[in-house]
């Protein structure tokens, strides 16, 4: 696998770089790995959740008394059940009102009710007798007839931000964004070519494996303990503890095993509601989702509509550049449209440009973030705008990209000006890379796209504990979704300059650590990494204290090297050197036990660019698309553990291929979901796909002590664009819409052949 | 309802228990014996990640009544491993790093062992629709291929 640097690395690293085996991989390949579903407790009750059948529906009335009377029902919750504790904070009572529906049902699946039952059975019998009954009110699920004047309002309280004068009349646009800089129209008037496009992609889901399931344990005492399978242990405690009106002290979480997220487990669905059914059974109470209930009631992706312009010099250059975006994030506010607008023109140096954002809510399930919130749309939109350029001007699609593409000093569309960045690099790998020579077989096409992610750093609470054998215990408060704490061992090894295998990470309960954001944002190398390293470093200016302390000098007169502390000098006196052992097995003499923390707000993620090139097959007769050959070429600022940044690029290709080719939920004329399962909303299977070829490039992170950057995003960002051109190559037709399923590509064929026909 | 009797051998061990006549045999897996190896990802046989043999032959254990196991042997990821000898494809999926989050593992590798055990020398095509039936989100597939490929050579070496 190649590994490039383009810059030296700025030291030279013993085991950061290497691939070391996982230290839960026992577990994962033995089938003893505890994940959400797994744990169990003394007395434990079955928790289901009823959910409404309607789009959107007043609810007029619960009755739960036939319910509340069979045989083995212990607890049964409402809306009555949740007070309003959210003291006008808009965005947790929109969560409130998510996980428990109130005045109105606002999508097929929206939670009406839930039961504690002593099994499942009688759990589901008992959801049966819940009688409601609903007010069937108008829908809208589509995010342009959700815009149009007249469209089915779903909140009386939305009254557009961000437009000047504030509306009078409530509609379903949240808010209007804006970025940007320059003067578009000025731009344009210098072009010699504009492209104008319009293009829409539908909503799809994260797809983990794993449903939501948690284990809730509360008492009468006001005391809570929570198992669950989240990105976030600390922000479910905080935002049910809130809900509930607990003290956060009382609630207790411990992130199990989690079977995938990908954003989509950053927010709270089943936990409140297993919380409040405990406190009302006082039994443990255990809530899974059904797959069913994955998709119709957690938290899906925008679908989008989105039209982009761009006007060009003969040259080659860009002049001018503009998009107006319109994601729809389903029954509340925050659609990721901020970040499509933000990040849509981010890999191009441009003089002006001008990215409009809105915001809109339809009858769907609230979205959640899903892997590069926002951006694969905006970027599929504008890289095929700019794949369709390269073509008129005759210049190739990657020398096209080079003399536009953002560097350092590039003042970004999206307001910073970039530092060292590495998507000229990802270009220039690229033009070289065997792929881009390779010929193409009949019905193929090539395709390729950038992609950017800001990439995120936030709170974060690490502690580093040496043993009395001189072994470390490294607590870290993310969930490891991916392989992290393979990474946190090495740096905590790295830095501590002893084996990978002597350091043992876990990841703490609520009550163990301080607080932790939540895994996103492609923060977990990056700042849990950061907080492990100056951890470690705290940890050695401790061990060096007690080393002099043992040989009577200066603290200041000890070095650290390689896992021994030894004296700095000839002047410093000639004490054979001192190993982490030995140092530990003498801590309880010499001052008590010697660990290391670090807590902090973690700044300076690096931006990350990726350039990605796609071989596609279209089948003309049936309209099926085969994916060839695939190469990812990203920049990981520091490949800390190399299997897993590969594995990152490759999972979020893969993805992609789904998103562009297969996935999409569909709704009937009713408002209902069509297509709630893995047989009829496919993702990618083994079969489908070829292998799928990674090139690391190390361009440091100033930010960060080893230059570590997020890599897990932006493998999202380009592929819908790099698919959608290479389909359209293929199959001789610009394909607007996602996904490109058989039925959509025969379609676009057809319209192409009837317009030759006439001409 | 009456419980049924079931009498089964798992992973080489006879096991008897009573079920429900509309139980899973994943639930009882599960629920009834501790064995949470296998995964519920779908409960309708789309992801594979409940995935059992019985009598050799690979299946979604959320599509088997638990009752109709009777007289059956089952083997499980449980099973895989030999004592404190892992099974060759458990070694190579961590040497590869063909798991991310790990949900997908166990059924993949009980598929991949059905397969390996019915075709020791599979194409990367023949592994690729031996284990088109388990989704894997996480990782694109690619290291688990080369796991399996690389697992098969070295089981027909031994």
């Amino acid at each position: 696998m190649p590994l490039d640097s383009t810059q030296p690395s700025k030291r030279d690293f013993s085991v950061v770089g290497t691939r070391p085996l996982r230290p839960d991989g026992i577990d994962k390949v033995t089938g003893r790995a505890k994940f959400g579903a797994d744990a169990t407790a003394p007395g434990m009750l079955v928790g289901r959740i009823l959910r409404s059948p309607h789009a959107h529906a007043r609810i007029k009335k619960i009755d739960t008394r036939k319910a509340e009377k069979l045989p083995g029902v212990k607890a049964i919750v409402t809306r009555e059940d949740f007070p309003d504790h959210t003291n006008g904070d808009a965005l947790l009572y929109d969560v409130l009102y998510n996980i428990m529906a109130r005045e109105k049902a606002l999508y097929e699946g929206h939670a009406v009710a839930a039961v504690a039952a002593v099994d499942a059975r009688t759990a589901r019998e008992a959801l049966k007798l819940i009688k409601i009954d609903y007010e069937v009110l108008p829908h809208v699920t589509d995010v342009d007839e959700a815009m149009k004047p007249g469209a089915p309002i779903l909140h009386s309280t939305i009254f557009t931000d961000g437009v000047e004068p504030k509306p009078k009349k409530p509609s379903n646009i949240v808010r209007r964004y804006e970025f940007g800089h320059g003067d578009v129209a000025a731009g344009f008037k210098q072009a010699d070519i504009v492209v104008e496009r319009t293009f829409k992609t539908e909503a799809t889901h994260q797809g983990y494996i794993e449903p939501h399931a948690c284990l809730a344990n509360a008492g009468p005492d006001g005391q809570a303990e929570l198992w669950v399978c989240t990105q976030g242990h600390f922000m479910v405690r905080d935002t049910c503890a809130r809900l509930l009106g607990m003290d956060i002290s009382k609630l207790r979480v411990t992130a199990s095993e989690i079977g995938g997220g990908f954003g989509g487990k950053t927010t709270v669905f089943i936990e409140p509601v297993a919380l409040a059914l405990s406190r009302k059974a006082n039994r443990p109470v255990k809530v899974v989702m059904s797959r069913d209930e994955v998709f119709k009631a957690s938290g899906p992706t925008s679908s989008t509509s989105i039209d982009v312009k761009i006007g060009v010099k003969k040259d080659g250059r860009i002049v001018a550049a503009d998009a107006t975006l319109r994601y729809q994030g389903g029954a509340f506010a925050g659609s990721p449209v901020e970040f499509g607008a933000m990040t849509a023109f981010a890999c191009y140096d441009l003089e002006n440009v001008r990215a409009v954002g809105y915001d809109v809510v339809t009858n769907r399930p609230k979205q959640a973030a899903y892997r590069a919130p926002g951006a694969p749309m905006s970027a599929f939109a504008v890289e095929s705008v700019i794949e369709e350029l390269a073509g008129k001007l005759g210049m190739t699609p990657i020398d096209f990209r080079i003399k536009n593409a953002a560097r350092e000093g590039t003042h970004s569309s999206y307001g910073p000006t970039y530092g060292p960045v590495g998507l000229l690099a990802t270009l220039e790998k690229a033009k070289q890379h065997p792929h881009f020579k390779a010929p193409l077989g009949p019905n193929q096409g090539r395709g390729m796209a950038c992609g950017f992610w800001f990439n995120f750093g936030g709170q974060t609470c690490v502690s580093l504990n040496v043993n009395n054998d001189g072994t470390v215990a490294l607590s870290v408060g993310t969930p490891d979704i991916g392989g992290s704490r393979a990474s946190m061992c090495l740096m905590a090894a790295e830095e501590l300059g002893i084996p990978y295998d002597k350091v043992r990470a876990i990841v703490a309960d609520t009550s163990s650590l301080g607080y932790n954001d939540v895994t996103d944002g492609s923060r977990v190398t990056f700042s849990t990494g950061m907080a492990t390293i100056h951890a470690a470093r705290a940890a050695i200016k401790k061990l060096c204290a007690r080393a002099a302390q043992i040989w009577g000098i200066p603290e200041e007169a000890v070095t650290w090297e390689k896992g021994y502390a030894k004296p700095a000098g000839p002047n410093a006196g000639n004490f054979p050197p001192l190993s982490i052992a030995e140092i530990a097995a003498q801590a309880g003499a010499t001052g008590g036990p010697i660990a290391g923390h670090h807590e902090y707000s973690a700044d300076g993620a690096g931006v990350s660019f990726a350039t990605h090139i796609v071989d596609a097959e279209v089948d003309p007769e049936t309209g099926a698309t085969k994916i060839v050959r695939y190469t990812v070429l990203q920049d990981a600022g520091k490949a800390v553990h190399p299997s897993y940044v590969e594995g990152q690029f490759q999972g979020g290709a893969v993805q992609g291929i789904g998103w562009a080719l297969n996935e999409e939920y569909i709704y009937g004329k009713d408002g209902r979901l069509q297509n709630a399962g893995f047989l009829d909303y496919r993702i990618p299977v083994c079969s489908d796909l070829p292998m799928i070829d990674t090139v690391i490039l190390e361009i440091p992170n100033p930010g960060h002590p080893y230059g570590v950057r997020g890599v897990g995003e932006t493998s999202i960002v380009p592929p819908l664009a790099a698919i959608a051109n290479s389909v359209s190559a293929a199959a001789g037709v610009r394909m607007t819409s996602l996904p490109m399923s058989p039925p959509r590509i025969l379609a676009a064929l057809e319209r192409q052949a009837m317009k030759r026909a006439a001409e | 309802m009456s419980a049924i009797h079931v009498t089964t051998k798992i992973n080489g061990d006879v096991v008897e228990y009573v079920c429900e006549a509309d139980e899973t045999l994943l639930d009882v897996l599960r629920n009834r014996l501790g064995l949470t190896g296998a995964k519920e990802g779908c409960s309708t046989g789309d992801c594979g990640a409940c995935s059992v043999t019985i009598d050799g032959r690979l299946t979604c254990s959320c599509l088997v009544l638990g009752a109709e196991a009777d007289g059956c042997e089952v083997g499980t990821i449980e099973g895989m491993a030999d004592g404190e000898e892992l099974h060759p494809l458990q070694r190579k999926f961590l040497e590869h790093a063909a798991l991310q989050c790990g949900i997908c593992t166990p059924g993949i590798l009980v598929a991949a062992k059905a397969l390996l055990d019915k075709n020791p020398k599979p194409t990367e095509t023949e592994v690729r629709f031996g284990l088109a039936g388990n989704l894997c989100r996480c990782t694109g597939y690619d290291k688990i291929v080369r796991a399996v490929m690389d697992a098969a050579q070295e089981m027909r070496r031994a």
